[in-house]
């Protein structure tokens, strides 16, 4: 029989390190609790950093492998500076637009990092196994290797894609195919952690461990390819608990608790995360994935004699200028356009003719729920002014004037009352309740779910057709000149 | 089957911790606000930079060229998760406390 404790020399050294770690835990823990609120969010994001602070400093100082401190110090303090001034001056110099593609980018190197490691301790795995005589790579240790490459590979991989889909950098690939393909290189995958496992005798060959290294980058970059450029922000989260269960992997190896309990945390409220914001889209994960949206063109009911009604500048001015209340519903499109600031601007001249402004902010309004906060708080709106849907909802009646800023499928009233439509069921503003509706956009193109919106054809509504920047800008200067 | 029962044994440390970590990180988060998303997963996303500690160790034990440049990669890589990831985290979530006290 094997013995089955493993055998810890003590050192006062190795208590430490061990409290440190736990501490950590509880940072994380911590952290990622006061995260989840809005009056402690910022503080739980420092007590989480000084987690990692302090497991990455007692580290440096306190592991020993086999007795062996940690060497090439020198080499490690620059590597960390490095990666410090790096990521410290992109973090900083990101415009919030941009937001998501940088979160994006550091997810996709967390990925790497776990892959890198996997790469470099199986060769040490397999050289002691086959000095040991093993018959087989069968080990708890082969395991998590494999799962941290292959997982921190798609991961990396997706990432980068997600990454060039956010930035405009990559198209969409919409074809069927495509998801079979995909099922063939997860199958593959498997295939080749199941042959390196049971392979025999063991050798010093590191063939296999390539190529499953290369299948893993391929199948990241096939499994984000077909995935609309709107569902960006899901994937993201996705990626993310992956990254988070290749982080565990790692800590399953050198069976370190702060990498297993950091990275499974990660892994299963990322995922929560993943499916909260799939609901906040009414839509399943699974058919983020599949892509069953836009694609093949619904053929619904289209009839015929529809007029869109268009509003001019000065008439639109007035409009809003002699409104009690005014709301502002921004979406995608604003964020495009940088047209946030204005938009303010906008919301202060109104405010000073003593109307009231306030903000209806979709779930999803933006690239990712919760991005159109941020871009508005950039822009000095204050909190107050944001109305989450349902308020918004319920003052709609009350509200004389609402304002749709490169917003379309998040205002579209088929979601209500038409069951054929692909949104049926997803919580929308409805703007047509309120006694007037201004529609700012570019064109009568489609928005992402690919289908028309009635909204534009109501008769409460009226088109100001243009760029949100330029349009905003025109629409304050006639305000101002009134 | 024998094989099954001593990994579980071998292990049991760290799968119970895997388990109770599993249940831990979704209730943790459970009752997030929409508005909180992003930086929500901007924040997860640091935490599991903590992968930097499994660099560290690698780059700590290297004697050879190809592991040292490797794990150099690897440290700085895992730093770019970390610090970029509360960095961004932070600037996120300044934006709300700034206007929330003001007012």
């Amino acid at each position: 029989m094997e013995t089955i404790n493993r055998i810890i020399q003590f050192t006062p050294e190795i208590s430490i390190l061990e409290m440190s770690y736990i501490l950590a835990s509880v940072l994380f823990i911590v952290g990622l609790k006061r995260l989840s609120h809005p009056d402690t969010a910022r503080n739980g994001n420092l007590w989480a950093a000084a987690g990692m602070g302090l497991a990455i400093l007692f580290t440096i100082l306190f592991h020993k492998k086999d007795g062996e401190s940690i060497g090439n110090v020198p080499w490690i303090l620059g590597a960390l500076t490095i990666g410090t001034a790096i990521g410290w001056v992109a973090a900083r110099k990101v415009k919030m637009t941009a937001m998501p593609q940088m979160v994006s980018i550091f997810n996709g190197m967390g990925g790497a990092c776990a892959a890198l490691i996997s790469l470099m301790e199986f060769p040490k795995l397999q050289d002691s196994l086959a000095a040991a005589g093993a018959s087989s790579m069968l080990h708890g240790e082969t395991l998590a290797i494999l799962f941290g490459l292959s997982i921190g590979g798609v991961s990396f991989a997706g990432s980068m894609i997600a990454f060039g889909k956010l930035d405009e950098k990559i198209g969409d690939i919409k074809a069927s195919w495509i998801r079979y393909l995909n099922l063939f290189f997860l199958f593959l995958l498997v295939v080749l952690v199941v042959l390196i496992m049971f392979k025999h005798p063991v050798s010093g060959d590191n063939t296999l461990i390539y190529l499953l290294t290369f299948l893993a980058l391929v199948y990241g970059v096939s499994f984000v390819m077909p995935i609309g450029g709107a569902d960006m922000p899901v994937v993201i989260s996705l990626l993310n608990s992956f990254t988070g269960i290749a982080a565990a992997c790692g800590g399953f190896l050198y069976n370190n608790q702060a990498m297993l309990t950091g990275g499974i945390l990660v892994g299963s409220s990322g995922t929560l995360l993943t499916i909260l914001m799939c609901k906040a889209m009414n839509r399943s994960l699974l058919n983020v994935i599949i892509g069953a949206f836009g694609g093949d063109t619904s053929a619904s009911a289209e009839a015929g004699d529809k007029t869109v009604k268009e509003i001019t500048l000065s008439d639109a001015a007035v409009l809003l200028s002699y409104s009690q209340k005014v709301l502002i519903v921004p979406g995608y499109g604003l964020a495009v356009a940088q047209a946030q600031h204005l938009c303010h601007e906008l919301d202060v001249l109104l405010a000073s003719k003593g109307v009231e402004v306030k903000y209806g902010i979709h779930p999803v309004a933006g690239r990712m729920p919760g991005h159109m906060n941020v871009l508005l708080a950039e822009a000095d709106v204050p909190y107050e002014k944001l109305l989450e849907m349902e308020d918004a909802n319920n003052e709609m009646q009350n509200t004389d004037v609402v304002i749709v800023i490169g917003a379309n499928d998040v205002v579209n009233p088929a979601a209500e009352d038409d069951p054929s439509s692909p949104i049926y069921g997803m919580p929308v503003i409805k703007a047509w309740e309120a006694k007037n509706v201004i529609v700012m956009k570019r064109s009568m193109a489609k928005g992402y779910a690919a289908i028309e919106n009635k909204l534009f054809y109501h008769p409460k509504n009226n088109m100001l057709f243009g760029d949100a920047k330029s349009t905003l800008q025109k629409l304050v200067a006639e305000i101002k000149n009134l | 089957m024998n094989d099954v029962l001593l990994f579980f044994l071998q292990y049991r440390e760290a799968i119970f911790i895997i388990i109770l970590s599993l249940f831990l990180g979704i209730e943790v988060i459970s009752h997030v606000p929409s508005v909180l998303h992003t930086p929500l997963m901007s924040g997860a996303n640091a935490i599991h930079g903590v992968v930097i500690i499994g660099a560290i160790i690698v780059m700590g034990h290297a004697h050879d060229i190809l592991p040292m440049i490797l794990g150099f990669l690897a440290v700085i890589l895992g730093t770019l998760n970390v610090v970029g990831g509360f960095v961004v985290t932070d600037r996120m979530l300044e934006m709300f406390r700034k206007k929330k006290s003001k007012n």
